[in-house]
């Protein structure tokens, strides 16, 4: 299928009605403004006279009882306004959402190298730079607990150890014809949201605040804000147009930033700025998760799976922030697609004295799945037989269809018939038989290929966080301004949403105007995770504009006196029979007859019932599946790998915008690849991140891109009930780049077949000519 | 609050005395701002802190006369500014976008007589003399560049902050002839960063654009 294939089929609601504005490929509301530079991030925003500009001192050392902070030399330097220390705070001197465990400005300890101990305010952002170099730290420095090997020796946790237990592993391991064990180390991974994070704070008349605050979560935002100033949420307006990039690295992270300014600007009443440079940046936010994966597999000799226990072993660092959740999700899709008939899945929550890790796409779903996906090329390496025969052989099929925690798959067949076409449009036999005779030949370079399945859940697994609000007004010229706590991070999701308006009210899309993101408009939002974001407020903004019709439809029934049943809205129009009007003149007719054409709307997810400590209930409304087949070329005297080629079926339900949902997989993958083979953060011995900008931590750029890169939608509408049948997309197709990580763990394997293969993540080219080298010894 | 003691530096005419260097500074009124106190149970009342300009930097300063998207200026800089800091914080123009500041992901590319370079590793007063455009002066302001153009029909941004650095490239990429195959496009764009992954729209998006420049020229 082409990749901007706008026609595709199944452009029907579920009464059967033929889509106008859903379901096509429209670009982003923003294109036109981002290919003129015209689109406004907050450091574009003109700047208040008299914006002052902060920058954090930031702690010397990873661990430590930090005594005392000289600061004389700080509030001596030029164009200094202030230096805020924790004691400046005049509410609570806390950012963690829910655990207590991580301060705004370093208080009595050091949590990590690089946190936040002061923030200076001045004229410019370069003399507040400058200026908080200048600070002598009092820290008596302790003895660091660094790496996942550090922190399990010291016994050191964020939270407790938590497990899903599913029959009896321990006795099945134990009866298990083969059985094979190991671990896999997988790493972490930087956002390097082009954008840096930043927020903007105003102050207001009595004590209120607006604060511009590039963040996946404004209401967190504000409600950290409050928490920081020691006023009611009610006075912090947190807005939010848009995102250069979040990926989950402003889910949490980004309150911390906007906090500051907010304390700074209430010190000084002054408008003031928090822009992070971007080594500080690096240095002063969590990353991805990473993990190490100690696991056991029991199988028979065809390779089905009999048994599986998996510790994983997560780097949490300082403070727990989203480690709940993360962790979580990387157990929930510890057996991937697979039918695990005894399993234990163990989750050890590590704390390291390190910047604490938080959200990152796939939320610590792809680490889980990772771990699988090794498990399956063990055993196919062990059996002889092929990985992908393996792993067809293992996925959920009715009667085999329960996972670890419960939750049964209704949907098997989807992933099924996903893998079946993939396998014969990727033409995997055939090179799968050339490669095995170009292995043969024993030469230098080797290539390997694997496909990979993938089934991920939707929704928040936190059940409250499944809701969203939508304001939508529409005005009397006919023209809509659409507002949902959903931000617009680049996935798209302002358009998604505007098409769904759009849709309701008959109107072309350009008719919809998407408006920031704003707790002063909808309150109480969710973050904008999960892949829910068009789930969620695609639903709000359909419920809000679907009452302000109802409205209108008594209004056009009067005017016209036919049935209100008669009524139809489309193409712009309103019409019964021969009568009709612009919407335009049914909203003006509206007004006149005293009709509010405002109205808010609200969806949660239905069915997410999950208990974490009774580890009972369902914790996904619907899974989004997918595969891809990637072929990859190995040099085994130098490490350098090449993905040469990637074919991928991804399931996103009924496409509300085909072009977009592609772009999320093409760069979901892209992304993915990154974490997995290019993507390698180092801290030194001393905690301090050695990796701290993209000359040091390589970022998949054009070149890296596979140059066959063939990505195609299932188009099968969703069973679940979601807007317009579709399926969220955000997180799942990174998780498709576990298909490279398997190719070159099979380009790898041709060197000594029947072996396990050393290779852990990222497969940088260190790792891949370690590897080789130990599997040639 | 710690730092109350001496919130205000005290020689705040050394600070007074600076050149109005920015768009920042441009914009602040010049005169003691005073602030009431707020109400509210929780809030303690602000100290007073007046508005500084940026502090003078004698014998730092030089003379620049460029052509910014066609327009001839002159002005007095502070002759450390970066040509990014100069468009983004003097002119407005904050299309070129600040995303390492280190050269290392060219979200900050603009032209210089044609040629692409890193704003944030320009210094401005190398740009004397000579001729920039930056994305705001790519197009007219009525039709788009066949570039501009290209990258909405391929969808090739996603979150869109590298969008006009890529642009800015990916024309310099085509001028350079640079653009002749997909290979030779992924090759000469590596120095662009786009975290969303939206590579192949881009990649596209050049090919097609090539050949309208082409056609165009």
């Amino acid at each position: 299928m082409p990749a901007n294939d706008t026609e595709l089929a199944g452009n029907v609601d579920d009464a059967g009605r033929m889509l106008d504005v859903v379901a096509k490929s429209h670009p982003q509301d923003s294109a036109r403004l981002h290919v003129t530079g015209a689109a406004t991030y907050i450091d574009d925003i003109r700047e208040p006279a008299g914006t002052l500009h902060l920058a954090c001192g930031h702690a010397p050392v990873a661990r430590g009882e930090l005594r005392g902070v000289d600061l004389a030399a700080v509030r001596a330097a030029p164009c200094v306004v202030a230096v805020l220390t924790a004691a400046d705070v005049p509410g609570q001197n806390m950012i963690a959402q829910a655990f207590a465990d991580e301060p705004l400005l370093a208080e009595g300890r050091v949590l990590f190298h690089g946190q936040p101990v002061f923030a200076v305010v001045a004229e410019t952002r370069e003399a507040a730079r400058r200026a908080a170099r200048l600070a002598t730290f009092d820290v008596v420095q302790e003895t660091p607990i660094l790496t996942i090997d550090d922190a399990l020796a010291a016994g050191t946790r964020v939270l407790p150890d938590y497990d899903f237990v599913h029959g009896d592993a321990t006795s099945a391991l134990s009866t298990a014809p083969r059985t094979l064990s190991s671990q896999l180390m997988i790493g972490g991974q930087e956002h390097f949201y082009l954008e840096g994070m930043i927020g903007m704070a105003i102050p207001g008349e009595g004590g209120t605040m607006t604060v511009y605050s590039s963040t996946q979560d404004p209401t967190e935002v504000q409600h950290i804000t409050a928490r920081i100033l020691g006023v009611p949420e009610a006075s912090v307006m947190v807005e939010t147009r848009r995102l250069g990039g979040g990926f989950g690295g402003k889910e949490s992270q980004a309150c911390q930033w906007a906090a500051l300014a907010a304390l700074a600007a209430r010190a000084t009443g002054r408008p003031c700025k928090m822009r992070l440079d971007r080594d500080d940046d690096f240095a002063a936010t969590g990353k991805r998760h990473d993990f190490r994966a100690d696991w056991q597999v029991g199988f028979d000799d065809a390779g089905r799976l009999l048994a599986y226990d998996v510790a994983l072993n997560a780097r949490c660092g300082c403070s727990v922030d989203l480690s709940v959740g993360v962790v979580d999700r990387a157990m929930f899709h510890a057996g991937n697609c697979y039918y695990l008939p005894d399993a234990t899945i163990r989750s050890r929550r590590l704390k390291t004295d390190t910047v604490s890790n938080t959200a990152f796409r796939g939320f610590g779903g792809p680490q889980g799945i990772l771990a699988i996906e090794r498990v399956l090329d063990a055993v196919a390496h062990a059996t002889g037989r092929d990985p992908l025969d393996v792993r067809k052989d293992n996925l959920f099929s009715p009667g085999r269809d329960v996972t670890p925690y419960g939750m049964k798959v209704d949907d098997t067949s989807v992933l099924r018939d996903i893998v079946d076409e993939l396998e014969a449009t990727s033409n995997y036999r055939a090179r799968r038989a050339d490669i095995t005779a170009f292995n043969a030949e024993n030469g230098i370079l080797r290539r390997g290929i694997a496909l990979a399945p993938l089934q991920f859940g939707i929704s928040f697994t936190l059940a409250h966080m499944n809701q969203a609000g939508a304001l939508v007004n529409v005005y009397q010229d006919g023209s809509v301004l659409l507002n949902h706590g959903g931000t617009e991070m680049g996935q798209g999701l302002f358009v998604k949403v505007a098409q769904v308006v759009a849709e309701e009210f008959g109107i072309p899309l350009e008719a919809v105007r998407p408006t920031a993101t704003s707790t002063a408009m909808v309150p109480n939002a969710s973050p904008t995770a999960a892949s829910a974001g068009s789930d969620l407020n695609g639903m709000a903004a359909r419920v809000a504009a679907a009452k302000i019709k109802a409205r209108m439809v008594p209004v056009a029934s009067a005017h016209w006196d036919v049935a209100p049943e008669s009524i139809a809205f489309a193409r712009g129009r309103v019409s019964s029979g021969n009568k009709s009007m612009t919407f335009g003149e049914l909203a003006s007719l509206a007004r006149k007859s005293q009709v509010s054409l405002s109205a808010t709307g609200h969806y949660k997810t239905p069915g997410i019932t999950w208990d974490r400590d009774k580890r009972t209930g369902k914790p996904f409304y619907y899974f989004a599946f997918g595969a891809a087949c990637a072929e990859v070329k190995i040099d085994t005297l130098t490490g350098e790998m090449k993905v040469e080629r990637v074919d991928i079926l991804h399931d996103v339900g009924s496409s509300l915008n085909p072009a977009i949902d592609i772009g999320q997989i093409e760069g979901g993958f892209v992304q993915g690849m990154g974490w997995l083979t290019t993507e390698e953060l180092v801290f030194d011995a001393k905690g301090r991140l050695a990796t701290h900008a993209p000359s040091t931590y390589k970022i998949p750029v054009a070149s890296d891109v596979p140059a066959d890169f063939r990505v195609a939608l299932t188009n099968r509408p969703n069973s679940a009930d979601t807007i317009y049948r579709s399926k969220g997309v955000g997180e799942p197709p990174l998780v498709l780049a576990t298909s490279v990580f398997s190719a070159i763990t099979d380009a790898l394997h041709s060197l000594r077949p029947g072996a396990q293969v050393p290779l852990h993540a990222p497969a940088t080219p260190e790792r891949i000519l370690m590897a080789a080298e130990s599997l040639r010894s | 609050m710690s730092q109350s003691d001496d919130p205000v530096d005290d020689d705040g005419e050394r600070h007074g005395a600076g050149p109005a260097l920015t768009r920042r500074s441009a914009l602040q009124v010049g005169a003691v701002l005073t602030t009431a106190p707020l109400t509210g149970q929780a809030v303690a009342a602000p100290r007073t802190y007046p508005l500084m300009a940026r502090p003078a930097a004698p014998g730092q300063t030089m003379k620049l006369g460029a052509t910014i998207n066609g327009r001839q200026f002159e002005a007095e800089i502070d002759a450390r500014t970066s040509l990014l800091d100069l468009l983004r914080e003097r002119f407005g123009l904050t299309g070129a976008k600040k995303g390492c500041d280190h050269g290392q992901c060219g979200a900050c590319t603009v032209h210089i007589d044609g040629r692409r370079v890193a704003s944030c590793l320009t210094l401005a007063a190398k740009v004397d003399g000579r001729r920039v455009t930056t994305i705001e002066g790519l197009s007219d302001g009525k039709r788009l560049h066949p570039m501009q153009q290209a990258f909405i029909d391929h969808d090739a941004l996603q979150c869109g902050y590298c969008t006009p650095g890529q642009i800015m490239a990916a024309v310099a990429c085509v001028q350079e002839g640079h653009a002749g195959s997909r290979d030779q496009i992924r090759e000469y764009m590596s120095g662009n960063i786009c975290r969303c992954g939206a590579y192949v729209g881009i990649v596209a998006a050049i090919e097609e654009a090539a050949g309208k420049m082409g056609r165009r020229a």
